[in-house]
C-alpha cells in the first residue's frame, strides 16, 4: 500500500503552497511513458524517411525520396492504367464502331464528360443545353446532319454557314412580309405576299423549296419548331433576312462560326467528343 | 474582492491526505497473479465465456454453396445466412450499433458492467491465458516466486511454452477475425500455403501483437487506463443497481477470527480471500471503484470461507447501494432511466425489424438531367432525359422490363428492352421520354418508372419522378 502514491511519503519538488499542498514528483502511468518513447522513435524514424526539416529554400529529402508530385504522378499512372485497356481499343475504332459498342460507349461518356466541359459547353451550355446563338446539341435537330460521322468533321473541321444579307434588296414591307412567311412555316401554315417573295427572292436555293432545310450546306429548316436566332419573332428573323448570317462585307451580320478543334484535339478526343455529343439525346 | 484569504482547515487536509494513503493506484508495476476459485460465478463465467466460441467457429458454417456469414468487403456486400446486405442497406447497422449500446446503457444501470465481468474479450482473453499460467506456473504463490527465481533451464522451459501459448492464441484470434471476411476454408488454405493477401497479414499480425500484448502483460491496465467503456459505465450506475457489494453493516469491525476468545466483530474475518481472487486487485471492502470489473469472483471467493466458519453466506453479495444503506428499492418499471432504455432498443429493434423484412430484391433510382431540364424538339414535342440506377441484390442476372407512366402521351426512347441487370451490382442506363408540346398539360408533370423483371414479375422496383416542360 505505501508505494510511490503515498502523498504523505512521496519525495516532491519542494514547491507548497497554502503552507500545505505540495507538488509530488510521481512518475506518470508506465504504459503512458512507453507511448511517449514510441512517438519519439516515431518521429526519428519519420523524419529519416521523409521530408521533414526545413530547409532556406527546400528541405531535407528523407531517404524515401517521397515526394508530393510522385505520389500524385502515380495515381495518375494507376487511373491510366485502368483506362488503358478502353483507350487502346478506342483509339483503332472508328466513332461509329464506339457507339455500336455499348461497354466503349458507356466508358466514353463517362471520361469525355471532362473534355466537353472544357472545350463545348463554353458555348453549347452544360449538357448541350446551347445558349442564345449556339445550337442546342441535345435536340433532334442538326444544321449539318445527326450522323455520328457529321458530328465528328463539324468537330473537327468547324463549321460557318453562310447566308447573303437582303437587306439592300428589299423594301421594310417586303421584309415584313417574308418574315411572317417564315414565322408561318414553321406552324404549318403559309403568308402568301411572303411566299411569293420566298420563291422570288431565291430562298429555297438553299433552305429547300418548301423550307425544308439543306444539311448539305447548313441551311436551317424552317419548317420546324427549333429556331437557330432567338427569340422565335417577326423582329428576329427580319434582323436575320436584312443582315445575313457570317456574311462578307456587312458589318451588323449574324455571327455564327465553330471553330475547328482537329489542331487543338487529338484525333482520338474528337473521336470521344462525337460519341459524347450524339449520346446527348439527338444522335441520328 | 476579500483579500483577506479564508483560513486553511488543515485538520480536512491531513483527512484528504490520509484518505487518499488509503486508496492503493494500480499502474501495473506489479503483475496481479489473482487466485482461481471454484463457485457459481466462477461456473457462470466459463459459460458466458463460451459466447466466444461463436467467433472461433462462426467462420466454417456454410449455407448453400457458400459462408453462412460474410462481410464481404471488397464485393461490397454482408451475407447473413439467407440476407445479402448492400452498402444501401448499411443504415440498419447504425441500429444494429444504437441497440447494443443501449444495451450496454440498460444492463449497466441495472447489475452494473456486467459485460466488463462476464463477456468482454479483454475479461476472457485474461482469464483463459492466467488459466493456462496456472496450469503451467502454478499457484499464485508459486508464480510470485518463479519470477523472482534466477533464470534456469526449468523456468526458460515454463515460459517459453507459455509464452509461445499465448502467441499461439493470439494468431487464432487473428485469424479467426479475418475469416468473417473472406471464405474460411479458401483463407486457411492461403495461410497455411503462405499466398494469404498482405492485408489479411497484416490484420492477423495486428490481432496476434495486441491480443498477447493486452492478455499476455497489460491486462487489468487496459481496464484500468485504456478502455472507454470502463469510464462510460461507471457513470450510468446509481443508488439502485445491483453490483458485487461488501455488506459493511455486517462485516465491521472486521477482525481476524481467534479461537476460543469472545470478540465482538462483524462477520468479516479479516481473510484477504477477497482480495486474493481479484483479477483487478482491488478490495470490494473499500466499496464501489474504478478498478471493480463486477466478475463476483470474490463472491464466491467470500461465500467459501463464510461456509467454513459457519456464517451465512452473502457478506459480499449482489446488492445495490440502497438496500445495503436500508432504502426501499424502486420496482424495475418505476425507474425513468430503464423505460426509456428499453424505448430506444424497441424502436431500433423495430427499425431492423422493419430493414430486414423489406429488403428488396431490385431498387430503382432515377435521376433526372438538370442541364438541360429538357430539350424542344423539331417537332415541337419536349424530351427530358433520366439516368436509371437499377440495382439487382439477388444472386441471379436479371433481364427486366421497362414501365413509364403518368401521360398518355409519352414515348420512350434511348434502351432497347429487356435491360440486362447483372447480379449483385448496379447496372446505369439512360432513357429518353418525350411528350408532345401540344399535349403537355403542366409545367412539370409527375411521372413513376418501373422496372420489372421479365421472368418473374415479384421483382420489381418503382420510382418517382418528373417531367419537365417549358413553363405553360
Amino acid at each position: 500500500m505505501n508505494d510511490k502514491n503515498n502523498p504523505a511519503q512521496s519525495p516532491d519538488t519542494g514547491h507548497v503552497w497554502d503552507g500545505n499542498l505540495r507538488e509530488l514528483t510521481n512518475q506518470p502511468p508506465r504504459w503512458w511513458m512507453i507511448t511517449l518513447y514510441l512517438s519519439g522513435i516515431f518521429m526519428v524514424v519519420y523524419f529519416i524517411l521523409y521530408p521533414s526539416i526545413p530547409l532556406v529554400n527546400d528541405s531535407t529529402e528523407g531517404v524515401l525520396g517521397w515526394t508530393q508530385m510522385k505520389r500524385m504522378q502515380e495515381s495518375v499512372e494507376k487511373i491510366q492504367a485502368i483506362r488503358a485497356p478502353y483507350e487502346n481499343k478506342i483509339k483503332d475504332l472508328s466513332a461509329a464502331a464506339i457507339l455500336a459498342d455499348q461497354d466503349l460507349s458507356t466508358y466514353t461518356v463517362r471520361s469525355a464528360k471532362v473534355l466537353f466541359g472544357d472545350r463545348c459547353s463554353p458555348c453549347h451550355g452544360g449538357g448541350g443545353a446551347g445558349n442564345p446563338g449556339y445550337p442546342v446539341l441535345a435536340d433532334d435537330n442538326w444544321l449539318y446532319g445527326g450522323s455520328i460521322e457529321t458530328i465528328q468533321q463539324s468537330i473537327s473541321n468547324g463549321r460557318a454557314g453562310m447566308m447573303p444579307a437582303f437587306g439592300a434588296m428589299m423594301n421594310e414591307q417586303q421584309l415584313s412580309d417574308l418574315a411572317q412567311h417564315v414565322l408561318a412555316m414553321a406552324k404549318g401554315e403559309e403568308h402568301a405576299p411572303g411566299k411569293e417573295l420566298f420563291t422570288s427572292m431565291g430562298c429555297g436555293g438553299c433552305h429547300g423549296a418548301q423550307g425544308e432545310g439543306m444539311q448539305m450546306m447548313g441551311a436551317p429548316n424552317l419548317t420546324d419548331a427549333i429556331w437557330r436566332f432567338v427569340p422565335a419573332n417577326e423582329e428576329s428573323v427580319k434582323y436575320t433576312i436584312a443582315h445575313g448570317v457570317n456574311a462578307s462585307g456587312v458589318e451588323q451580320t449574324r455571327q455564327a462560326r465553330m471553330p475547328s478543334f482537329q489542331d487543338q484535339l487529338s484525333e482520338t478526343d474528337i473521336k470521344k467528343l462525337a460519341v459524347y455529343v450524339y449520346k446527348l439525346g439527338g444522335g441520328q | 474582492m476579500n483579500e483577506q484569504t479564508k483560513p486553511v482547515d488543515l485538520q480536512a487536509l491531513e483527512d484528504l491526505y490520509h484518505e487518499a494513503d488509503y486508496w492503493h493506484v494500480n499502474t501495473g508495476d506489479q503483475t496481479i497473479h489473482a487466485k482461481r476459485m471454484a463457485g457459481r460465478y466462477r461456473t457462470i463465467k466459463w459459460f458466458s465465456a463460451m459466447v466466444w466460441l461463436a467467433f472461433f467457429l462462426g467462420p466454417y458454417l456454410r449455407w448453400g454453396d457458400r459462408q453462412a456469414i460474410v462481410f464481404d468487403i471488397p464485393g461490397r456486400q454482408f451475407h447473413i445466412f439467407d440476407i445479402t446486405i448492400l452498402p444501401q442497406d448499411v443504415w440498419m447497422l447504425a441500429l444494429v450499433l444504437l441497440f447494443f449500446a443501449l444495451l450496454l446503457a440498460a444492463v449497466t444501470s441495472l447489475a452494473g458492467r456486467v459485460y466488463c465481468g462476464y463477456f468482454c474479450f479483454q475479461t476472457v482473453w485474461t482469464d483463459v491465458f492466467t488459466w493456462i499460467e496456472e496450469k503451467l506456473e502454478g499457484a499464485p504463490n508459486k508464480r510470485v516466486k518463479l519470477d523472482q527465481a534466477p533464470w534456469t533451464l526449468y523456468k526458460a522451459r515454463i515460459k517459453i511454452t507459455k509464452h509461445v501459448l499465448f502467441i499461439l492464441i493470439g494468431l487464432l484470434t487473428g485469424i479467426s477475425f479475418t475469416l468473417w471476411f473472406a471464405d474460411a476454408y479458401e483463407l486457411w488454405g492461403d495461410y497455411l500455403t503462405l499466398q494469404a493477401p498482405a492485408m489479411a497479414w497484416g490484420t492477423v499480425a495486428v490481432f496476434t501483437f495486441f491480443t498477447y500484448l493486452f492478455a499476455g502483460f497489460m491486462r487489468e491496465q487496459v481496464c484500468f487506463w485504456l478502455c472507454p467503456y470502463a469510464r462510460i459505465q461507471g457513470v450510468m450506475v446509481d443508488r439502485e443497481t445491483i453490483l458485487p457489494t461488501y455488506d459493511f453493516a455486517r462485516g465491521e469491525p472486521r477482525g481476524k477470527l481467534k479461537k476460543g476468545e469472545e470478540q465482538n466483530l462483524g462477520d468479516c474475518i479479516d481473510c484477504k480471500q477477497c482480495v486474493a481472487v481479484c483479477p483487478t486487485g482491488i478490495d470490494i471492502r473499500r466499496g464501489q471503484q474504478e478498478g471493480c470489473i463486477t466478475c463476483a469472483l470474490c463472491l464466491d471467493a467470500c461465500d467459501a470461507v463464510m461456509d467454513k466458519v459457519n456464517r451465512p453466506r452473502g457478506l459480499i453479495r449482489y446488492a445495490s447501494l440502497a438496500e445495503i444503506e436500508g432504502e426501499p428499492s424502486h420496482p424495475l418499471l418505476k425507474r425513468p432511466r430503464v423505460l426509456v432504455y428499453v424505448g430506444i432498443m424497441l424502436a431500433a429493434i423495430g427499425g431492423i425489424v422493419y430493414g430486414l423484412t423489406t429488403l428488396a430484391s431490385l431498387e430503382l433510382k432515377v435521376l433526372h438531367e438538370r442541364q438541360p431540364l429538357y430539350v424542344m424538339q423539331s417537332d415541337g414535342s419536349v424530351q427530358n432525359k433520366y439516368e436509371l440506377k437499377i440495382l439487382n441484390k439477388t444472386e441471379h442476372d436479371m433481364q427486366v422490363t421497362l414501365k413509364v407512366s403518368g401521360h398518355d402521351a409519352l414515348h420512350v426512347s434511348g434502351v432497347e428492352e429487356p435491360l440486362a441487370v447483372p447480379a449483385g451490382r448496379v447496372s446505369a442506363y439512360t432513357i429518353f421520354v418525350r411528350i408532345p408540346g401540344e399535349q403537355l398539360t403542366a409545367e412539370r408533370i409527375p411521372l413513376t418508372i418501373k422496372v420489372i423483371d421479365t421472368d418473374n414479375a415479384e421483382f420489381s422496383a418503382e420510382y418517382n419522378s418528373m417531367f419537365f416542360g417549358p413553363a405553360q
